[in-house]
C-alpha cells in the first residue's frame, strides 16, 4: 500500500510543477504591471523601479520561475504585494473557513444524494424515481450563484430566518452550505442511482434471493455494499472540487474564504498571492483525489488483497484453528 | 451463387446501418425528457440566430425614467437598472452565451479528442505525458482557471473562448481516451493493422468513428458547463464586457437591489438554468439513445 | 410407485414488456420422483432457466409473470404460497445453483460470510456454530475450511462453483435445481464438478433437476430426461427411452448433431433453421419450420402429447397414426 501511495505522490510532482508553470505564465504575461496597481498613481518612477527590483521583476522568466519553485519547496510562497505579509500565512488564515464550508456542504450533499439515489434505484421508473431525477438535473443546471441569490431572497428577504452574509454564527453556514451541497447532491444522487441499478442487476443478487434472503436485506447487504464503492469516489472528488471551486459562492455570501481571497488577488494582479493560492488549492485537490483512490483500494477487497500483507493471512489461519478447537 | 450471397450481404449491411440510425432516433424520441431538452435548445438557438426578429434591437436602449419596472404590457419581463427591456436583453443574451459556448466547445473538442485519441492509442509514455498535461489543467479549479486567463489576457470574447475551451478540454480528452482504450484492443483493429493500415488511418477511420458516442454526449454536457462558466465569469465582472447583454452580468447588476426588485435576478437566472437544463437533458437522452444497454 | 417430490402442471410464464410479450414457458408438465435426477435438455432460449426460476418464484417481475399452472412440491402448490413462505423454502427445501460462477458470488463479502448467510437464514444457531458448519461445507465440496475469510476473486472458476454448491447444500435441501452448472467451466473441471454433485446428491439423498444442453452429461447422471423446445416439453422419458427409442424429430436432430468420432462422415448434420422467436411463436407445432416430417396438420391447433411407451411421452401428432418411425 505504501508503494502505491508513494508512486502516486511522485506522479503529483510533475503535475504541480505544471500548475505553477501555468499560473506563473499567466501572471507573467498578463498586461499591466503590479507596481502600477499596488503603488497607485501617486507613486514616482523611482518608487516603481525600486518595487520592481525588490521583487525581482526584471529578471528573465525562467529565473523568476526557478526562484519561485525553490522558495516554494522551502514553504516560502512569497509575500503578498498588497499586505506585505507572507502568502502562505494569508492562505492558511483563510483555508480553514473554506475547508469547513466544504465539509458541511459535503455532509448535506451525501445525506440527500445517497438517500435519494438508493430510493430512486430501488423504485426504478416510479413517480419517486422520475421526480428525483428531474430535480437532480435541475440541481446540476442551476448556477450556484443564482441558487445562492434565490435562497437569499427566500430565506433572508421573504422569510427573515437566515442571514445573507458574513460568517460569524452557525446560521451563516446554512445557506452557503445548502447552495453548494445541493449542486453536489445531484451528482452524488445520479451516481448512486446508476451504481445501485448496476448492482441490482448482478447475478449475486439472484444467488442471495435463492438462499431465501429478504429483498430489503439483499438490497442493503449485497447491492448497496457494492454500489457504495464508486459512489465514494464521487463524494471524494466532489469534496475536492468544493475546496477549489466555491469561490463564486464565497463571493455571493461574502464569506472570507480562500476562493474569495484569490479572486480579489487576481483582480489586482497580486501575483504571489494568486500563484500561491492556486498552487495551494491544486495541491489540496490532488491530495484529496489521492486519498479517495487509497480509500477505494482499501474498501474494494479485490484491490485490497493485492496489497494486504502476509500478516492478515496468518491471522485468519489462527482464527480458524481456534474455532476448530471449540468444535 | 457466390455473387448473389455477396450482394445480399452488402444490402443487409446497408440496411443494418440505416436502421441503426433510425433505431437511435427512435429511442431518443421515446425519451420525453430528452425531446423536451431538444425543443428548448432549438428555441434558444432560434433566439440566438434571430434575436432582432424576436425581440427587436433595443437591448441597449436606456430609459432612466422607467428603471426597475416589473412586468408590464410594454416590457414583458420588466426593465433593469438602466431602464433597458429585460426580455430583449435576455433574448440577445442567448446569442452571447451560445456563440461563446459553441466556439469554446469546438476548440475543446478538437484539441481534447486529438489528445485523447493519441494518448489512448499509443499508451505508455505518450499516454503518461499527455495525461499529466491534462492533469495540470484539471488540478486548477475551472473557475479560477477562467478567471486567471481572463485577468491575464483581458476581457474580450476571444479570451473567453480560450479560457472556457481550455477548461472544457480535459473532459473531452479523458472521455475520448477511455473510449479509445476500449476500442483499440478489439479484433477489427488488429485486422486493420494486419492489412497494413497506418496508425493515423486506423485512428481516423476505425477508432474514432467507434468512439463517437461518448464524445457527442460530452459536447452537449460541455455546452451545459460552458454556459454556467460564462455566466459565472460575467457575474464577477470578468466575463463579457458591458453593454453586451449576458445573463450572468444581468444577475450581477441585480444583486444590489435583490430585496426590492427580485425580478431582475429571477429572469436571467431562469434563462441560464433552462438552457443548461436543456443541454443536460439532451446529453442524457443522447447517451441513453446511443447505448441502450446502459438503460434497461 | 415412487414418491413424487415435484410435479409441474401446465406452467406458463411470459415476459411482458412495452414492445412485446415473450412467451418463455408454454404449458410445461414435469414430474420428478424422490431421489431422481431429471435432465432438462434444450437450446439457449428454450425456457429452461425460466422454468427453474419459476419453481422458486424468482422470475424477475417486472417483466416476468407466471400466467398459469401449478407447481406441487411435497403436496403443496408453490404458486399459492406467500412470499414469506417461499423464503423459507428457498435455500432450505429447494436450492438452486446457477450457470456462471464468476458472477454468482458477491465480490465484497468473504465466501465464509456468504455460506453462513444461507445457514443463518434457516437455522437458529449462533454465528460461531454457523461458521463451523460453513467450514464443514467447504471441506465437503473440496475446499480448505481456513479459506473462509477469503474473497471470491481469490478462487478459480471451478472453486467458485464449488462454493456456490456449498451455499446451495448448506441446509440440506430435498430438491436441487442445477442450471447448467458446468457450462462456464473448463472441460476437465466440468468432470470434477459433475462428480462432486453426483456424490453429494447420493450422500444427502436429494432429488435434482439438472438443466443442460450437454447430452453427454445427461447420459452420465440423469435418470429421466425432458427435452424442451420453444417453451414446451416435446419429449419425456427415462434415459433408455430417450437415447435408444428417440421419437421426436427435434430430439433425433439433437442426437444427430453430435459429432461422432467412430462413424465415418463428411459433414456435420445440424438441424436446419433457428428456434422461433419466443415473442412471435407460430401457431401449431413450434418445430414445424425445421421438421423433416412436417405436414399440413402440424401448423395449426394444439399439438397433443402422446404416450408412445409407458412413461415415454412425445409431443408430435405424426406419431398418432404410424406409431414407430
Amino acid at each position: 500500500m505504501l508503494r502505491f501511495i508513494g508512486r502516486r505522490l511522485l506522479m503529483l510532482i510533475p503535475v504541480m510543477l505544471g500548475v505553477v508553470l501555468l499560473v506563473f505564465s499567466m501572471m507573467y504575461f498578463s498586461p499591466g504591471n503590479p507596481e502600477d496597481y499596488i503603488l497607485g498613481d501617486m507613486a514616482t518612477a523611482e518608487d516603481k523601479a525600486a518595487f520592481r527590483e525588490e521583487h525581482g521583476l526584471n529578471d528573465p522568466f525562467l529565473v523568476q520561475y526557478v526562484h519561485y519553485l525553490v522558495n516554494a519547496l522551502h514553504g516560502d510562497l512569497g509575500t503578498s504585494y498588497t499586505t506585505k505579509l507572507p502568502v502562505l500565512g494569508e492562505i492558511l488564515d483563510r483555508f480553514p473557513t473554506t475547508f469547513k464550508l466544504a465539509v458541511f456542504s459535503t455532509v448535506i450533499a451525501v445525506v440527500i444524494g445517497v438517500a435519494t439515489g438508493v430510493i430512486s434505484a430501488v423504485k426504478q421508473y416510479s413517480i419517486w424515481d422520475n421526480i428525483s431525477r428531474f430535480v437532480a438535473i435541475i440541481g446540476v443546471s442551476m448556477p450556484t450563484f443564482w441558487e445562492g441569490l434565490m435562497l437569499i431572497i427566500l430565506f433572508s428577504v421573504i422569510l427573515p430566518w437566515l442571514p445573507s452574509s458574513g460568517f460569524t454564527t452557525w446560521r451563516h453556514w446554512i445557506l452557503p452550505a445548502v447552495t453548494i451541497g445541493t449542486h453536489s447532491a445531484s451528482s452524488i444522487m445520479r451516481m448512486t442511482r446508476s451504481s445501485m441499478l448496476e448492482s441490482i442487476r448482478q447475478d449475486y443478487i439472484r444467488t442471495a434471493m435463492a438462499k431465501g434472503q429478504k429483498y430489503s436485506v439483499v438490497i442493503w447487504k449485497h447491492a448497496f455494499r457494492n454500489a457504495t464503492i464508486p459512489v465514494m469516489t464521487i463524494i471524494g472528488l466532489q469534496f475536492g472540487r468544493m475546496l477549489g471551486g466555491s469561490a463564486i459562492t464565497e463571493i455571493v455570501f461574502s464569506i472570507p474564504g480562500l476562493g474569495n481571497l484569490i479572486v480579489n488577488a487576481i483582480k489586482v494582479k497580486n501575483a504571489p498571492l494568486v500563484q500561491g493560492g492556486i498552487l495551494f488549492m491544486a495541491v489540496a485537490m490532488s491530495l484529496c483525489n489521492l486519498l479517495v483512490d487509497v480509500l477505494y483500494a482499501y474498501v474494494d477487497p479485490r484491490i485490497r488483497s493485492q496489497y494486504v500483507s502476509l500478516k492478515a493471512r496468518k491471522k485468519s489461519t489462527t482464527e480458524a484453528n481456534e474455532v476448530k478447537e471449540i468444535a | 451463387m457466390a455473387e448473389k450471397i455477396e450482394k445480399t450481404n452488402i444490402e443487409s449491411i446497408k440496411v443494418a446501418k440505416h436502421s441503426q440510425l433510425r433505431d437511435i432516433i427512435h429511442r431518443f424520441a421515446k425519451n420525453k425528457a430528452a425531446v423536451l431538452g431538444f425543443v428548448i435548445i432549438v428555441i434558444f438557438v432560434i433566439c440566438a440566430l434571430f434575436p432582432a426578429q424576436i425581440a427587436g434591437t433595443g437591448y441597449k436602449v436606456q430609459d432612466l425614467k422607467n428603471r426597475y419596472q416589473p412586468s408590464s404590457s410594454e416590457h414583458i419581463l420588466g426593465t433593469d437598472e438602466l431602464g433597458r427591456d429585460m426580455f430583449t436583453r435576455i433574448v440577445w443574451g442567448s446569442r452571447t452565451s451560445l456563440s461563446i459556448g459553441m466556439l469554446a466547445i469546438l476548440m475543446a473538442c478538437v484539441l481534447g479528442v486529438t489528445i485523447g485519441t493519441i494518448a489512448g492509442y499509443y499508451g505508455n509514455t505518450v499516454d503518461n505525458i499527455l495525461m499529466r498535461i491534462i492533469d495540470v489543467l484539471m488540478a486548477v479549479p475551472n473557475v479560477l482557471l477562467g478567471i486567471s486567463i481572463v485577468a491575464a489576457l483581458g476581457n474580450s470574447t476571444n479570451v473567453l473562448v480560450l479560457a472556457i475551451g481550455l477548461g472544457s478540454m480535459p473532459a473531452f480528452a479523458r472521455v475520448t481516451r477511455s473510449a479509445v482504450i476500449m476500442v483499440r484492443d478489439m479484433e477489427y483493429i488488429e485486422a486493420a493493422r494486419a492489412t497494413g493500415a497506418s496508425d493515423a488511418r486506423i485512428m481516423w477511420k476505425y477508432i474514432l468513428p467507434n468512439s463517437l458516442a461518448p464524445i457527442i454526449v460530452q459536447v452537449s454536457m460541455g455546452l451545459a458547463t460552458s454556459i454556467l462558466t460564462i455566466s459565472g465569469l460575467s457575474f464577477i465582472g470578468l466575463g463579457v464586457p458591458a453593454p453586451t447583454p449576458e445573463w450572468g452580468s444581468m444577475l450581477s447588476s441585480g444583486r444590489a437591489v435583490i430585496r426590492d426588485y427580485p425580478h431582475i435576478i429571477l429572469y436571467p437566472g431562469i434563462a441560464i438554468m433552462l438552457s443548461v437544463f436543456a443541454f443536460n437533458l439532451f446529453g442524457d437522452g443522447l447517451r441513453d439513445a446511443l447505448d441502450p444497454r446502459l438503460k434497461s | 410407485m415412487q414418491d413424487v417430490i415435484l410435479e409441474i402442471k401446465d406452467l406458463t410464464i411470459y415476459y411482458e414488456t412495452d414492445k412485446e410479450t415473450v412467451k418463455a414457458v408454454n404449458g410445461i408438465n414435469l414430474i420428478i420422483n424422490k431421489g431422481e435426477t431429471l435432465g432438462l435438455v434444450g437450446e439457449t432460449g428454450a425456457g429452461k432457466t425460466t422454468t427453474a426460476l419459476g419453481i422458486l418464484r424468482l422470475v424477475p417481475d417486472p417483466p416476468g409473470k407466471i400466467i398459469s399452472g401449478e407447481i406441487w412440491y411435497k403436496g403443496e402448490n408453490l404458486l399459492t404460497k406467500t412470499e414469506d413462505e417461499m423464503r423459507k423454502i428457498r435455500g432450505h427445501e429447494i436450492s438452486m445453483i446457477f450457470q456462471d460462477p464468476m458472477t454468482a458470488l458477491n465480490p465484497v463479502l468473504t465466501v465464509g460470510e456468504q455460506i453462513s448467510e444461507a445457514i443463518l437464514l434457516h437455522q437458529d444457531i449462533s454465528k460461531k456454530d454457523a461458521m463451523i458448519k460453513t467450514m464443514e461445507m467447504m471441506e465437503l465440496v473440496g475446499i480448505e475450511g481456513i479459506r473462509h475469510s477469503e474473497y471470491p476473486h481469490q478462487f478459480s472458476g471451478g472453486m467458485k462453483q464449488r462454493i456456490v454448491i456449498a451455499i446451495a447444500l448448506a441446509c440440506d435441501p430435498s430438491l436441487l435445481l442445477a442450471d447448467e452448472p458446468t457450462t462456464a467451466l473448463d472441460v476437465t473441471i466440468q468432470a470434477q464438478v459433475i462428480d462432486l454433485i453426483q456424490n453429494l446428491k447420493k450422500k444427502m439423498n436429494m432429488s435434482m433437476l439438472l438443466i443442460t444442453h450437454d447430452l453427454g452429461v445427461v447420459a452420465e447422471i440423469c435418470d429421466k430426461v425432458a427435452i424442451i423446445y420453444g417453451g414446451q416439453i416435446v419429449e419425456f422419458g427415462d434415459l433408455e427411452q430417450i437415447f435408444n427409442h428417440t421419437k421426436h424429430p427435434y430430439t433425433i436432430g439433437l442426437f444427430g448433431s453430435i459429432p461422432n468420432f467412430k462413424k465415418k462422415s463428411h459433414r456435420l448434420k445440424p438441424i436446419n433453421g433457428l428456434m422461433p422467436d419466443p415473442a412471435n411463436l407460430p401457431d401449431g407445432c413450434t418445430f414445424a419450420d425445421r421438421c423433416p416430417n412436417v405436414t399440413e396438420h402440424c401448423r395449426s391447433g394444439m399439438i397433443e402429447t402422446i404416450e408412445v411407451e409407458p412413461g415415454h411421452f412425445v409431443k408430435c401428432i405424426n406419431l398418432l397414426e404410424s406409431g414407430d418411425r
